[in-house]
């Protein structure tokens, strides 16, 4: 498959691009990664995903596709050569995407709200939250991957893809808030599977350093204020 | 062995129509049990989905799944020598999905806004939904199924939001027909099959919606 026929529309920080970008390591994909430099969203942004406008954008050939997750399924179905990424087991795939949603719909969001609390009383209840998320993912890891490395086994699979995507920020919001989340003595499974997927070959070159993301909150929120003059 | 299939579902919920109708279309046989979610939670729901305590909970063989798209995926996997819901072809199953998903974030959430809140916050919330509806015809075009020839996954995925459409039109005062007259002929069609002939009635969910409004003083 010609690399030009393999398309990313994206944006390094972006957890969900991040997500689509290990997709393709995973399966061993080339392709070209087009930056989005938003100031305004570009032509080819607005044009390929005009209902949410928003990146990551799959291209492959001529055909966009949008939502990460949906991408990164696509990419699965698509390329059947290479490593399984969702299980093959119907019951363990509803299992993955159980707790892929959960991540999504609930986990996540818990860490933005704590990323921006104020307030001391409303930083402690915020991670307490998110705490007991990680409570509760410990849990899946020790169902999912049945004593092996990752929650997809000996090899990173779904639920590693779209919760570790996020591993960048989790370290953000330890050192912004001053926490520590990725507890060893208490979500042991969890802190472990965290080294281990953050250096896995498919991973270690996509996730951005935490002091990186540390310094592009910084620039955008600079930016936020100076308009807002 | 035997299939022991279970639904734990609440009957004017359109996630719990989801699961019904895939079930149907696969002609699973299975136990459908009530959940009555305005009287409170039952010990088999909490215990089956302790997480989210959501309705529809499908337990296949004491082994619980739960999240409506969740349901209807796994039961065309474990049940796949039966009629397919998802398209076989990658890249289709990825627009099913993409659609699946923002009929969740959008429509419902929308939907949702209109029949519960007033003034300007309904207004905008009719906006977004009608928009939202304008997409999803367009994403039909001229198929007779969201599946195309097929009725599958999409059309599973909407059609419980069909029996709403009353709910929505006349809290919102407005007219989905005036605007989608090609997805009310889409839904007509749907209406036709077995299946979704057995979802309860328009008038029947915007009763009860009345009902829930005066019990709990919202009216």
């Amino acid at each position: 498959m010609a690399k030009s026929d393999v398309k990313l529309l994206g944006f390094w920080p972006s957890s969900y691009v991040n997500r689509v970008q290990i997709a393709l390591n995973v399966k061993s994909i080339d392709y070209e990664f087009v930056e989005e430099r938003f100031r305004p969203k570009s032509e080819l942004l607005l044009s390929s995903n005009p209902v949410h406008k928003k990146i990551p954008v799959f291209f492959h050939g001529d055909k966009p596709i949008c939502e990460s997750l949906v991408i990164v399924q696509y990419i699965d179905e698509e390329w059947t050569n290479g490593p399984s990424i969702l299980p093959s087991d119907p019951y363990d795939r509803a299992v993955a995407r159980f707790w892929v949603a959960y991540v999504d719909e609930k986990w996540f969001p818990s860490l933005g709200e704590l990323r921006s609390a104020q307030g001391e009383e409303a930083k402690a209840a915020l991670i307490e939250k998110v705490v007991e998320g990680l409570a509760l993912l410990e849990e899946a890891f020790v169902e999912c991957s049945k004593g092996k490395a990752y929650f997809g086994g000996d090899s990173i699979g779904y639920l590693d893809i779209a919760f570790g995507s996020f591993l960048g920020w989790l370290k953000v919001v330890e050192i912004v808030a001053d926490v520590k989340l990725l507890d060893e003595a208490k979500i042991p499974g969890l802190a472990q599977w965290a080294v281990r997927f953050s250096s896995n070959d498919a991973v270690k070159d996509v996730l951005p350093e935490p002091e990186k993301l540390i310094e592009f909150v910084k620039i955008i929120e600079a930016r936020i204020k100076a308009a807002a003059k | 062995m035997a299939e022991e299939v279970v639904l734990l579902d609440f009957w004017p919920s359109m996630f719990g129509m989801r699961a019904r109708l895939a079930l149907a279309e696969k002609g699973i046989q299975y136990e459908y049990k009530e959940e009555d979610l305005v009287g409170g939670k039952s010990q088999l729901l909490l215990k089956m989905n302790p997480v989210q305590k959501k309705i529809p909970v499908l337990i296949h063989n004491g082994i619980p799944v739960s999240e409506s798209l969740i349901i209807v995926q796994y039961i065309d996997e474990a049940w796949s020598e039966r009629y397919q819901l998802l398209p076989s072809d990658p890249y289709q199953r990825a627009q099913a999905r993409f659609w699946a998903d923002f009929i969740d974030k959008k429509v419902w959430t929308s939907g949702h806004q209109v029949r519960s809140s007033k003034g300007a916050e309904q207004e905008a919330a009719k906006v977004e939904f009608m928009d939202s509806l304008k997409l999803l015809e367009g994403e039909l075009g001229d198929k007779p199924y969201f599946g195309g020839q097929n009725f599958g996954f999409l059309d599973i995925a909407f059609i419980p939001f069909y029996g709403w459409f009353h709910t929505y039109e006349t809290f919102g005062n407005f007219s989905i027909e005036a605007s989608c007259p090609k997805l009310i002929a889409w839904a007509k069609r749907c209406m036709e099959r077995e299946s979704v002939k057995t979802l309860p009635q328009q008038h029947e969910i915007y009763d009860f919606v009345l009902h829930v409004n005066k019990m709990f003083g919202l009216d």
